[in-house]
Parts: structure tokens; C-alpha cells; sequence
């Protein structure tokens, strides 16, 4: 990418609005490190974004977000495109929702997360999927899903306020305004406090371009 | 017998002396060998029984001279008898109720008519006789601890002289040495059998009860406490002089049913002593141990002691009394130690207990406050729905990861957890240690979750004290240091319920968790999200505070960590829900005198003030409270004027609903109306009227304050004694005079004395009895009462008509008062030697004081320092004079030279009190000698010339006095 067209893509990301919560120099770091990302990346698509193994280990290495399953769909909430790479204004949109998105965007975010088919509604069978490895250690009697089963009956319970057996945006945001811990009830999806901090601080103290 | 009695025998007051033996078993056993040895004395040995004994041995008996017939000549109250010895003196005589005898035959026909009374008149006998050989047979014959040399001295007699009266002595000798040895046998039989106790044992037995003690109804005791905390090496309490003899603690016990018995476990065994202070004397029979004592004392204990050891353990009360007890207690405590990490609880009493013992908002005195759980054995319990349902939880909150622990976390706190069921749910499903080990990981969400959930439970006592025992406090105080401002936020709130406890505050304080907190009022907005979080930190900070702040040294802690300045700054917000725990933490720290300088020159007051007027009642109440603490100092008085706060206060009067509201309010008047300017104040709000109003159907934490106010209103400004009479308060002020508390008492006498000072209301006074009452305050034990009272009859004296008369119609009250000069209190001798000084303008009066010994008593207090007693002394001295010959007695006792140094003292009613006595004791020659020894001229001259005309006239009037004298003398010698 010339310097040119970077200095002007900078500008029109910290121009949306979208956006406001990084300043200049930290998009020009976040560029700076979707950079060396995309150079990381030996897929064709080099150039264009950077795919999901390096996705994977970039998240994995900086917020020690470990489950693979969640990881597949945080890249495919951030691929909003959906062409199995991350361009670098989904880069930067998508760290804006993680590192610095108010509880609205960070809701909006999950649930995308969540809902799995992208229908609008996390079901129980999603549930079950996403809760499926939550349970170290089995109870000896039980069947090994009926644990998992009982949990997203509690789940349920806990969330569908409208009854409807499954659970709509509505009903999740009612859930998380009143239990903000439920923001990521069905797995880790968002980097902790801790490493949210070490990692800015590590990208953003790098000196601007 | 000597060594017998001396060694084996029981004696009350251990040492020598007139001590009196003891009804116990072993005393008897040996009482009842005397008597029969001495009872056949006189048919076995018919020859030795006729030996008069050198002196008589004498005794008060209990016996009638009219039990004495044959063989004594009666004659009114004196028997004598008619065998006499050969100088013609009878051998035993009795006369007024004291009996002489001198011979074994007398002794035993004594014993054969007193039948009944043997063992008494036998123990009369040796209690006034300790070594009865020397009697009998002269003091050469003394037993001599350690060694017996009494047969080797006959031997060196009889080998001398030998006559019949020697040989008789041997006999004698030999056979009371016989006795003597049988007895020792006996006893040491009786002696090896008693269980000794020892300081372990004592220890087990003690804290075994301890688990069962404290408050409510299901428990043995009320508390049983240690007299003394510090235990010496060997185990024992007891001063090293007192192991002496064997006394290894001294305990107070309060039983549930009874008063509080003060209790000496010693290796004999465990007996009530006669109270804490210094008495050691024996008052009951031994008990071989503390249970078996109480057993006998409290009803109440028996029959909870039988439903504890059901609940517990089926074993039978009797075995608990068994030594093997104590093998069993310590079993129990090893087990509970085991389950510390599953402490079972008491759900009986905690829920309701819970929220009375202890409440963020009540206000804790300077003493830290406590409370005391209860632990027992579990209690069976009923299986709730709820408790299913968070059993089914707790399973995944220990076996899930932390997504499904959070849903978890998150569908328990669907529960009501503040319902005891829940709470017990959570602790007997371990549910709790999980939420504590939660909190020692990294995950954040289940580190919230954890907290929310404790927060809310933590109201409980019983968790709040299973918290802290599973270390929960020092992982919370760790999470302080969290990024998470959310995350510090739950756990400053969870560690304000849980530090609720004194152990508890410890524990924060000494892992530095009073620093974080601290820092959690410093608002530093670092890193994203944190803004408008700092208020919300602050707060949480605060409440944390506030409960540790209940703890003296963590109010230390608090202002070392720079708190003062912060609590300060938030002071300023005008948020209730921040302010409420800011001031709480301000007026609890307010008891320390560093605080109230601070509170006073970190201009604090205004702010305190403003918030009087705030709308919400539990700011309200702290604001007084902390302004009622504060306004011990005058400096604060005047601000809390200056700032316009005497105003809301009065307002705050009318609000007689909230009832700890209103002792907080009536306490800042209180303190206020300390500066009489504050009073004017007062009067002008009409709060004098609103506080008469408040003398009716309060409870005592107000009526004391409304009291104390109320005293200070009439003590500073007369006018208000008008309007307290007018509003009819004298009549509920008089009636309070049979109150029992203390602190109420000596308000009450401080309020009824002010009210007193003015004529109209002090014959309402004498009309409701108001000084009989007053008077018979001075027998209250507590010096407070007693001083009060005192000076409360002074302007009752002063003002009442008939005051002469008044005092002698209270029959012994002139005794009573006399006496309180011996008070080891310097305030109550300071009191009563004012009240002395208006009783004695009465000569009647005067004349009974003296009799009971005024005069020596006042010399006595003679040597002292303080001026405030100087001066009431002196006053006293100056009216005593005015009897008979009470000036030479003065003199006599020698307080001349005393009062004389009086008037080096600086203050000048000190030098008028004094002078004006030695006035009165300088028309006394002898007096006037030592005052002219004693240089007093050159310190009265200065006195002829001051303002004071009452000072003026004494001093010169006694200077007239001394040289008239020295005129006198010269005229003699010389004329």
C-alpha cells in the first residue's frame, strides 16, 4: 500500500463515525500491525487481508482467546464480507468493538457471535453447540449431553424473557442490561481487561509512522 | 491435732488470723473425730480428764444457759460449774454467750448436752483457738510447722521433775498426738480421693462451654469470660501470690437466668469468690468442676445443656461432668477444625439475630463492636425446593469453565438470596468454598459472578463468618488491586458486609486492604470506560470503610493511609447515596480526637451542618452524630453556630418517629449547648420546649441525650429553668431519679440539680420527694451516679425551705453521706464535700455530720492537689467549723498546714474557700500557732487587698485573729 493511499484511508476511517473511539495514531498503528499480518500471511490473498489461521493466532497470542470455536466466529463476524479474509477496514472496525465498542456494539457484536446460522436468533441448538465442551468435569450418572442439555435449559431460562424457546436480539439485550456478565454467555468472544491494556499498550506505544 | 488443723483442715482466708473453717466434707469428717475423742475423753481416761488446762479454752457459743442443769449453778445469764479446780475457780463458765472451759471432763459434758450443736460449738471452739495444746497444756507445747518438738520438750521436763502433773501432761501430750495422727490419716484418705484440677483441664472446660455461650435463647450462657486475658507459662491466670494457693483463673459467668457469678477455679476445685476485685474469699462450697457448679446455680443451664448434648451428640449430660469430658470436648474441637472448610451454621437464630446484632448504620461507641456467632452442631434442617435447585447449580458452577459458571452464577442469583433458605442452600451444597476459590482465579466474569452472589449472602452472620474463616477477606482485598473497576467495586461492598466482625477488620487491615480501599476514594480515570465509574468506586470504598472503621486501629489505619483529606473532598458531593457512607465513616472515626481536629480544621463542620438538611433521615442521623461526637470540643461548638447548624438541629426535634435519628439530633444538642451562646440559640428555636416535650415514651439512648441537653440548657442559662417548669418538665425529670442506667442517671441528677437552682421549680421538686430520691442515688455503686447526685443536692439544699429539716427527715442519709468521703473517687469526694458544705449551714445537721465522724474525714482529704477539691474541701471545713469544738478537732487532725499551701494555689476560689477556713479555724489558739509557724501572714496580706470582698474579710479576719493572740501572749508574759 502506497504511503499516499494510507495517509488517506487513515483519514476516512477516523472520519466515520464509526470509528471515533481510536484516534489517528492509533489507526495508523493498527494499520501498522494489519501490515505485518497480511505479510504473515501466505495465502493468496495476501495483500487484499489476511486469512483466518493468522486471524486465529493473532487473537490467540494477544488475548489469549483460546476456544476454536469461538475464535471461527469472531472471524466470520469480523469477515463481514465473507471472503474467508479480514481487510484491513474490518481490522480496524472489528478492534474498535473489541477494545473500546460502548455495551451496545459489544452487544450487537455477541450476538452475532452467537447466533450461528446469522437467522436472527440464537436457538437451543446453537446453544448446545457453542456449551457443548463447557462441562469439565461429567457427572458420573447422567447421560454425557443431559448436563450439557440441563445447561441451556438454565440458559434459557435465564434469558428468553418473550418464552419463545429461543432467544432474539431483544431478549438477549434485556438479558445483558439487567446481568452484564451474560455479555458473553456462551463463550469467550471479547478480550479481558488485562490483556486489552497489554495490548494497546503494546501497539500504541509503538511511535506513529 | 495442731499439725492436722494447721495443714489439713480447710480455712477460709488462707493464712492466719481469725479464719474460719469451712463446711466441707473433709472438715467435717475431722470435726466429727474431735468431737468423739474428746466426747469419750473422759470415760477412757478418767485421770487426764481432770487436768485443768493451763489457760481456759474460750469461745462464743451458740449454747443457752438454760441447756445447763445438773451439776451447774445457774444465775441468770452466768453458769458456772460446780466442780472447781484446786484454787477454787470453776471449770467452766458461761456468761454472756461466752464459754470458759477448763478441763476434758467439762469438754465432754459439754459435747453430751449440746447434742445437736457439737459440731458447731466444736468448730467455734478451734476457729477461736487455733493451737488448743498450747491452752491446755502451755505455749512450750506450740506446734511448730515443719518440725514437732513438743514431745522432745517433755522429755526434757519429766526427765527434770517428776511429778504427777508431768506425767499427766505426757499423757495428755501422747494422746492429742495420737489424735493428731489419726486425723492426718483420715484426711489424707479423704484428700487423695478429690480430683485435682489443673490449668489444661480448667482451659478445655472453658472453651467448651464458650462454643455454647453467647446470645439467645437455645444457648447454656450468656458469656463466660476470663477475668484476666494474660496467662502465665504454667497455664494459669492468677497472680503468682494466688497460685500460691493453688488458683489457677477467676471467671465471670453469666448464666441466662441468673446474675452474673464471679467464680474461682483453683486445683481444689472450682467455688464463687466474692467478685472480681480483689475479694479471694471463698463464698460456696467446692465443685469439682466449672459444669458441676452451674449445674447447681442455673436451671436454665441444665436444660440447655440437655438439648445441646441432644442436638449434638447422644451422650448424656452427666458424662459431660465426667473428667472424660475433657477428652471428648477437645475431640469435638479437633473435628470442627477438620470441617473448617464446610462450616456448618446455625440457621436458627442467624437470620433473625442477624440484622439486630449488628447494622452498618448502628453506631458503634468508641469499644469496637462485635458480634458473636453462634456455632453449634448442626440442627436438622428441612430440604427447600431452592435448595435443589442451587444444588443443580452449584454443580456447574464447580464443574463447568467459566462460561457455563457464569450462567450459572447468573441463574443463581434468580434466587432470593437474602431468604436464610438460599443462604443455607449455598453453604450446605459447599457451594460457598467454590465461590471463594473463584475468587482467587484470573477469569473476571466468574470472579463478579462470585461476588455478586457473596455480597448478597454476606448480610448473613453466619457467612460472614465463614467467609473470613475461608480466607475470602484477603482474596478480596487482593482483587482491590484489579484493573476492573467493576470488579473493585463488588468486592469493597462484599468486604463491607463481611467486615462487619472485629476478626474480620483485622484481617483487611493487616493485608493492607484499608489502603486500597482508600485508594478506591482517590477517583484516577485510567484507561478506557472509567468515567462516571468514580463516584460509584468511591462509594463502594466508603461503605467499606465504614465498616472496618468500627475498629480503633483501623480508624488509624484509615487516617495513616491519608483517608482524612479524601473522605473531606467527598464530603463536598451532594450525592446521599455516597455522602451516607462518607459521613458514617467520618462520625465513627469522629470518637478518635485526630479526627475531630481534622473534621474541625479540614472544614468539614459546614459541610456536616449542610447536610442536616438534606432529605434523607440516615445522612441526617450521621451528621448529628458525627457533630455530636465533635462537639466535645468547644472550637467545633462555635463553628457549628457559625454555620447556622443549631437551626436544623432544633428542626430535626419534631421528627420523634425515627428514633436513632432523633438520639443522634438530641445528642448534637446535647453536646452544643456545652457554649452558652449555643444555648441562647437553642432558646431562640424554642428547642427548650421540644425537648421537655421529648421526656415522655422515649427510649433511653434519646432520653439521655434530651437529658443531657436539657441540663446543659438550665445549667447555662437561668431562664430556661423557667420554661423547663412551665412546660411541665420537672415531674418526668423527677420521676427518672428510680431509672437504672447510668449514663441516664447522671444526666437526670445534672438536669434535676439545674432545675433545682431555681426556688419555684426546686419546690416542685421537694413536693415529688424529687431530693429523697436524689439522695438515695448516693448508694448507686457506679462513682458517676454518686458524684452527680452529690452535686445535684447542693442547690437543692441551697434553695429548698426548710432545708435543715428536709435532710433530717432522710433517715441515715447524714451517715451516707459522711461515709462517701472515704470514696476512693475524686470527683465523688470533690461532690460531696461540696453538698457537706450546704448540709452543714444547718447546726443540727452539723452536730449529727460530726457525729458520724465529718471531721476526720475531711482532714484526711487534705492533701491533695486538685483545686477543684481544694476548693470544695476548703468550703466544707469553713461551715464544719461552726460545732462545738469541731475547729480544735480540725486542728487536731491536722489540716491546718494543708489548707494553709491551698493558698499558693492559682486560683482564687481556691484562695476564698480557704481563707474563709482558716478564719474559722484561727479563732482556735493552737490552730493560730501553726498557721504562724506555717508563714501564713505573708500569703494572706496580698489576700487583704483583693477584689473579692468575701476573700478580703476572711484573710484580714484572720490575720486580726493571730495577732490578737500574739498580743494576748505578750500581755502575759510581759504584762
Amino acid at each position: 500500500m502506497s504511503r499516499k493511499a494510507g495517509t488517506f484511508l487513515v483519514d476516512s476511517l477516523i472520519r466515520s463515525a464509526k470509528h471515533c473511539e481510536f484516534n489517528k495514531s492509533e489507526v495508523e498503528c493498527l494499520m501498522k500491525l494489519f501490515d505485518t499480518l497480511v505479510a504473515k500471511s501466505s495465502s493468496h490473498f495476501a495483500g487484499a487481508g489476511f486469512d483466518r489461521i493468522v486471524f486465529r493466532d493473532t487473537l490467540h497470542s494477544a488475548f489469549g482467546m483460546t476456544d476454536d470455536v469461538m475464535l471461527d466466529r469472531v472471524f466470520s463476524t469480523f469477515d463481514k464480507e465473507n471472503k474467508g479474509s479480514i481487510t484491513v477496514v474490518e481490522w480496524v472496525e472489528g478492534l474498535a468493538v473489541l477494545l473500546r465498542g460502548t455495551l451496545e456494539e459489544k452487544m450487537k457484536y455477541c450476538f452475532r457471535v452467537y447466533d450461528l446460522n446469522g437467522d436472527g436468533y440464537i436457538s437451543k441448538e446453537e446453544m448446545f453447540q457453542m456449551l457443548k465442551n463447557s462441562l469439565l468435569i461429567q457427572p458420573a450418572d447422567e447421560e454425557p449431553d443431559e448436563g450439557i442439555k440441563d445447561l441451556v435449559e438454565i440458559a434459557v431460562k435465564k434469558m428468553d424473557h418473550d418464552h419463545d424457546g429461543k432467544l432474539s436480539f431483544e431478549d438477549f439485550e434485556k438479558s445483558v442490561r439487567d446481568e452484564n456478565l451474560l455479555l458473553e454467555a456462551f463463550g469467550p468472544c471479547l478480550p479481558d481487561i488485562k490483556s486489552s491494556i497489554i495490548f494497546e499498550q503494546k501497539v500504541f506505544r509503538e511511535v506513529p509512522i | 491435732m495442731g499439725v492436722a488443723l494447721a495443714r489439713a483442715a480447710q480455712w477460709t482466708a488462707a493464712g492466719s488470723g481469725t479464719g474460719r473453717l469451712e463446711i466441707t466434707p473433709l472438715n467435717e469428717a475431722l470435726l466429727n473425730q474431735i468431737i468423739k475423742f474428746a466426747e469419750d475423753f473422759s470415760t477412757k481416761h478418767p485421770q487426764e480428764a481432770a487436768f485443768v488446762f493451763r489457760e481456759p479454752l474460750e469461745w462464743k457459743t451458740q449454747l443457752d444457759s438454760s441447756v445447763f442443769k445438773e451439776g451447774y449453778e445457774v444465775k441468770e445469764a452466768v453458769v458456772q460449774s460446780e466442780a472447781r479446780s484446786k484454787d477454787g475457780q470453776p471449770l467452766l463458765i458461761l456468761s454472756a454467750s461466752t464459754l470458759k472451759v477448763r478441763s476434758f471432763d467439762q469438754l465432754s459434758r459439754l459435747l453430751q448436752i449440746a447434742v445437736e450443736k457439737q459440731l458447731k460449738e466444736v468448730q467455734a471452739c478451734l476457729e477461736a483457738n487455733r493451737d488448743p495444746i498450747v491452752k491446755i497444756l502451755g505455749p512450750e507445747y506450740g506446734t511448730v510447722e515443719g518440725e514437732d518438738t513438743s514431745i522432745l520438750h517433755l522429755f526434757d521436763k519429766v526427765k527434770k521433775d517428776s511429778g504427777l502433773e508431768t506425767e499427766l501432761k505426757m499423757k495428755i501430750l501422747l494422746l492429742l498426738h495420737q489424735l493428731d495422727l489419726q486425723l492426718l490419716n483420715s484426711s489424707l484418705k479423704q484428700i487423695s480421693q478429690d480430683v485435682r484440677l489443673n490449668p489444661a483441664a480448667v482451659n478445655n472446660e472453658v472453651n467448651l462451654l464458650k462454643n455454647f455461650s453467647g446470645k439467645g435463647e437455645d444457648t447454656v450462657l450468656e458469656s463466660l469470660e476470663y477475668t484476666s486475658d494474660y496467662m502465665f507459662s504454667n497455664g494459669c491466670r492468677a497472680p503468682p501470690w494466688r497460685q500460691v494457693h493453688g488458683e489457677i483463673c477467676y471467671l465471670v459467668i453469666k448464666p441466662h437466668d441468673t446474675d452474673p457469678l464471679s467464680i474461682t477455679c483453683s486445683t481444689a476445685g472450682v467455688f464463687l469468690n466474692g467478685g472480681k476485685d480483689i475479694d479471694y474469699e471463698r463464698k460456696s462450697e467446692l465443685y469439682k468442676d466449672i459444669v458441676t457448679f452451674l449445674r447447681e446455680r442455673s436451671p436454665r443451664f441444665v436444660e440447655n445443656m440437655a438439648k445441646q448434648v441432644f442436638s449434638g451428640q447422644s451422650q448424656s449430660l452427666r458424662d459431660f461432668t465426667e473428667k472424660d469430658a475433657y477428652e471428648k470436648s477437645s475431640l469435638v474441637g479437633r473435628k470442627s477444625s477438620k470441617e473448617r472448610l464446610k462450616p456448618r451454621i446455625d440457621w436458627k437464630n442467624t437470620g433473625k439475630t442477624s440484622s439486630s446484632l449488628e447494622d452498618v448504620g448502628e453506631s458503634s461507641s468508641e469499644t469496637d463492636e462485635d458480634e458473636k456467632p453462634l456455632r453449634r452442631q448442626e440442627s436438622s434442617t428441612d430440604i427447600s425446593p431452592e435448595y435443589w435447585g442451587i444444588q443443580k447449580l452449584t454443580k456447574y458452577v464447580k464443574g463447568g469453565d467459566p462460561t457455563a459458571t457464569v450462567i450459572a452464577l447468573c441463574s443463581m442469583r434468580d434466587y432470593n438470596l437474602s431468604q436464610e433458605t438460599c443462604q443455607q442452600a449455598i453453604v450446605d451444597t459447599g457451594c460457598l468454598e467454590v465461590l471463594i476459590n473463584l475468587l482467587d482465579t484470573e477469569e473476571i466474569k466468574c470472579q463478579a459472578g462470585s461476588l455478586k452472589i457473596l455480597k448478597e449472602i454476606s448480610q448473613n452472620m453466619m457467612i460472614r463468618h465463614a467467609v473470613a474463616d475461608l480466607g475470602g477477606l484477603e482474596v478480596m482485598v487482593k482483587i482491590l488491586d484489579s484493573p476492573d473497576i467493576d470488579l473493585k467495586c463488588l468486592a469493597a461492598e462484599t468486604i463491607a458486609n463481611v467486615a462487619r466482625f472485629k476478626r474480620a477488620r483485622k484481617t483487611v487491615r493487616q493485608h493492607g486492604g484499608i489502603k486500597r480501599l482508600v485508594g478506591l476514594l482517590e477517583s484516577v480515570s485510567v484507561g478506557p470506560s472509567y468515567q462516571g465509574k468514580e463516584t460509584e468506586a468511591a462509594r463502594c470504598g466508603a461503605l467499606a470503610l465504614w465498616s472496618c472503621s468500627k475498629s480503633t486501629k483501623t480508624k488509624k489505619a484509615i487516617r495513616k493511609a491519608g483517608g482524612i483529606p479524601l473522605l473531606a473532598r467527598w464530603l463536598k458531593c451532594s450525592e446521599a447515596n455516597i455522602l451516607i457512607p462518607v459521613v458514617g465513616t467520618l462520625q465513627e472515626c469522629a470518637s478518635e480526637p485526630s479526627y475531630r481536629l481534622a473534621i474541625r480544621t479540614e472544614g468539614m463542620v459546614e459541610y456536616l451542618v449542610k447536610n442536616l438538611s438534606s432529605e434523607h433521615e440516615e445522612l441526617q442521623r450521621h451528621c448529628a452524630s458525627a457533630i455530636f461526637k465533635c462537639a466535645e470540643d468547644e472550637e467545633t461548638r462555635d463553628l457549628v453556630r457559625k454555620y447556622e447548624g443549631l437551626q436544623p438541629l432544633s428542626v430535626l426535634l419534631d421528627n420523634s418517629e425515627n428514633k436513632e435519628l432523633l438520639a443522634a439530633v438530641t445528642g448534637a444538642i446535647w453536646k452544643c449547648a456545652i457554649s452558652r451562646e449555643n444555648v441562647l440559640k437553642f432558646q431562640e428555636y424554642r428547642a427548650v420546649e421540644a425537648l421537655v416535650a421529648l421526656l415522655t415514651d422515649q427510649p433511653k439512648e434519646v432520653l439521655i441525650n434530651v437529658i443531657g441537653a436539657l441540663g446543659e440548657c438550665c445549667q447555662n442559662e437561668p431562664e430556661n429553668r423557667g420554661t423547663v417548669r412551665r412546660c411541665g418538665g420537672i415531674a418526668p425529670l423527677v420521676r427518672l431519679l428510680t431509672a437504672t442506667d447510668q449514663a441516664l442517671l447522671v444526666n437526670v441528677n445534672k438536669a434535676v440539680g439545674a432545675c433545682a437552682m431555681e426556688p419555684e421549680s426546686m419546690a416542685i421538686i421537694d413536693s415529688l420527694d424529687g431530693v429523697r430520691l436524689i439522695w438515695s442515688l448516693l448508694k448507686n455503686p457506679h462513682p458517676d451516679v454518686q458524684a452527680s447526685a452529690a452535686w445535684a443536692l447542693c442547690p437543692c439544699i441551697e434553695n429548698a425551705k426548710n432545708s435543715g429539716d428536709m435532710v433530717r427527715s432522710l433517715v441515715g442519709g447524714l451517715e451516707l453521706i459522711v461515709n462517701l468521703l472515704k470514696s476512693k473517687d475524686r470527683e465523688v469526694v470533690t461532690s460531696v464535700c461540696a453538698a457537706i458544705a450546704n448540709i452543714a449551714k444547718d447546726a443540727e445537721n452539723l452536730a449529727v455530720m460530726t457525729d458520724h465522724g465529718v471531721v476526720p474525714l475531711l482532714s484526711k482529704l487534705a492533701n491533695t492537689n486538685d483545686n477543684k477539691l481544694r476548693r470544695h474541701l476548703a468550703e466544707a471545713v469553713a461551715h464544719c467549723c461552726m460545732w462545738g469544738n469541731n475547729k480544735v478537732a480540725f486542728g487536731e487532725t491536722k489540716i491546718v498546714a494543708p489548707l494553709i499551701r491551698y493558698l499558693r494555689s492559682k486560683d482564687p476560689l481556691v484562695h476564698r474557700a480557704t481563707a474563709q477556713a482558716l478564719y474559722q479555724l484561727s479563732e482556735d489558739a493552737s490552730n493560730c500557732v501553726i498557721m504562724h509557724e506555717n508563714a501564713v501572714v505573708k500569703l494572706l496580706l496580698p489576700m487583704v487587698g483583693s477584689t473579692d470582698d468575701t476573700l478580703q474579710e476572711a484573710a484580714a479576719g484572720c490575720i486580726a485573729n493571730i495577732r490578737r493572740l500574739a498580743l494576748a501572749t505578750e500581755k502575759a508574759k510581759y504584762g
